[in-house]
């Protein structure tokens, strides 16, 4: 109890870093899985290669993936950069399924009554098939903010910052309360976070709750779960 | 590309592979606490997934424990169960960590496996006389074996991963030439291990993906709509329990 109430700085120091280097994969694996999400969703082929490429990436071990990204993106093997773009791979390959997913999952006589009102296919896509194919993309957005926000601590393993380092040191030291009180916080941001992107669901999606269908809305949660591999196995 | 040069001579070196060589016992060592930990798990989650999957009891604690098991720092929590568990225990500790990790995917794979099945399917079994047990042993649980596979599949991926860190804790697995790799500065080492992580977990994957692939009942991937892009919305009945009638049930 003594070693929590010494270190309090120190924890809220690491909580505010692990907070900051989570948040970047978060965004640019969303930003960057809406085209390619939406390549795989459009083209056949580039479905399949797509789709089993990210597949393939996902399948590397991150502390693995730490080790063999800086001798080909040439970033320096302690580095917030390696990290960080290690994440961002990571954070990609869930996203472009769920976005390509998500975009098979919107109604087909929807899409063509928007073409019908004369819609053109970019503002089509931004107006009607993104919102929405929203609530499948958020079920992936917060599969990709959780188990970033929980890979991050392997960071710690090579001598990165993050909450990790409670879980490196503590054991070095001998500290079991140091090891526990990293679980603890890394379980409670990343619950924070989701809900975070659940209210935030809610705001820019409001009719998602008006249509209340917990079932559907449920098993697209499902099938997002896991490394998102429930909806693999749909293809 | 000096440092793969490097790599694959740490990798070819023939002392490193000859007979109780560090390699192959490194390799030997993953493979084993990869096995025990799926097994352990299996047990556990497979009959419990498919309990909860056939009555919908216990579903929504399922869901629950499913979602914020994934929040859980696999690094963190190996340390922890290793430092309680004591020195002696260290093998034990981690396989409970690995097994803890692997349980909710496959429970997951378990439940909405018999979930995705169309209940029309399940009506007429019911109509046509099959009794409870027999619904479950000749319907359910061959029509929710690819989902239950897919389970399996990130469950071991989850594995694999995370046997890596044991290296931390212990002298074993392909985790410990990078760990020590760290310690001695040896960057061809480390990266050498780090290959053989990955082709590991690629093959296991592969394998994995093929389970899952001829899993599926003959008649089930005779029904199976290539491209759901353009079916049509209507629900399918006879193919209801292929995946690709869940996917439609998400068109929210």
């Amino acid at each position: 109890m003594n070693w929590l109430l010494d270190n309090l700085e120190l924890i809220g120091e690491l909580t505010v870093q692990h907070l900051r280097l989570s948040a970047i994969p978060i965004v640019l694996g969303f930003v960057l899985a809406i085209p390619l999400g939406w390549v795989a969703y459009r083209y056949k082929l580039t479905r399949g290669l797509i789709l089993t490429f990210v597949g393939l990436l996902y399948t590397i071990p991150s502390l693995a993936m730490f080790v063999i990204l800086p001798p080909i993106i040439g970033t320096p093997y302690i580095s917030e950069a390696n990290v960080v773009i290690a994440l961002t791979i990571y954070a990609v390959a869930i996203m472009a399924r769920s976005v390509a997913d998500a975009l098979a999952s919107v109604d087909g006589d929807v899409k063509q009554a928007a073409t019908a009102m004369g819609y053109g296919g970019f503002r089509r896509f931004w107006t009607v098939d993104f919102p929405l194919a929203g609530p499948v993309v958020l079920a992936g957005l917060r599969v990709v903010a959780v188990s970033t926000i929980s890979l991050l601590t392997i960071g710690s393993a090579i001598g990165v910052s993050t909450l990790g380092y409670l879980f490196t040191n503590g054991n070095q030291r001998g500290i079991v309360v140091s090891v526990l009180t990293g679980v603890i916080v890394t379980v409670i941001i990343a619950l924070v976070v989701d809900r975070l992107l659940v209210l935030l669901g809610r705001l820019l999606m409001p009719w998602t709750r008006a249509m209340a269908q917990p079932g559907a809305q449920r098993r697209a949660l499902a099938s997002a779960s896991g490394r998102s591999r429930a909806a693999e196995v749909a293809t | 590309m000096n440092l793969f040069t490097d790599a694959i001579a740490w990798l070819a070196d023939p002392t490193n592979w000859a007979d109780g060589g560090p390699i192959p016992q490194w390799i030997a060592d993953h493979l084993w606490f990869t096995a025990i930990a799926m097994l352990l798990a299996s047990a556990i989650a497979i009959p419990l997934g498919w309990y909860i999957g056939h009555t919908g009891r216990g579903r929504d604690a399922a869901v629950a424990v499913t979602g914020a098991a994934r929040a859980l720092p696999s690094f963190g929590l190996l340390f922890l169960f290793v430092m309680l568990g004591g020195v002696a225990n260290r093998d034990l500790s981690a396989i409970v960590v690995l097994a803890l990790l692997a349980i909710p995917p496959i429970l997951a794979g378990a439940y909405a496996g018999f979930e995705a099945i169309d209940r029309r399917v399940i009506d007429a079994a019911r109509s046509m006389g099959m009794t409870e047990k027999q619904i479950v042993a000749r319907v359910e649980i061959p029509l929710g074996l690819p989902l239950l596979w897919g389970g399996l599949r990130n469950a071991v991926l989850q594995v694999v991963a995370t046997v890596v860190l044991v290296g931390f804790v212990r002298n074993a697995g392909l985790g410990f030439p990078i760990v020590q790799g760290i310690q001695i500065r040896s960057y061809d080492q480390m990266l050498g291990a780090a290959i053989l992580i990955i082709v590991l977990a690629l093959l296991l994957d592969a394998i994995f993906a093929l389970l899952e692939r001829y899993a599926t009942p003959a008649g089930v991937r005779a029904g199976r709509t290539r491209d759901h892009r353009t079916s049509s919305t209507r629900r399918r009945s006879a193919g209801g329990a292929t995946p690709a009638s869940t996917k439609k049930e998400m068109s929210v």
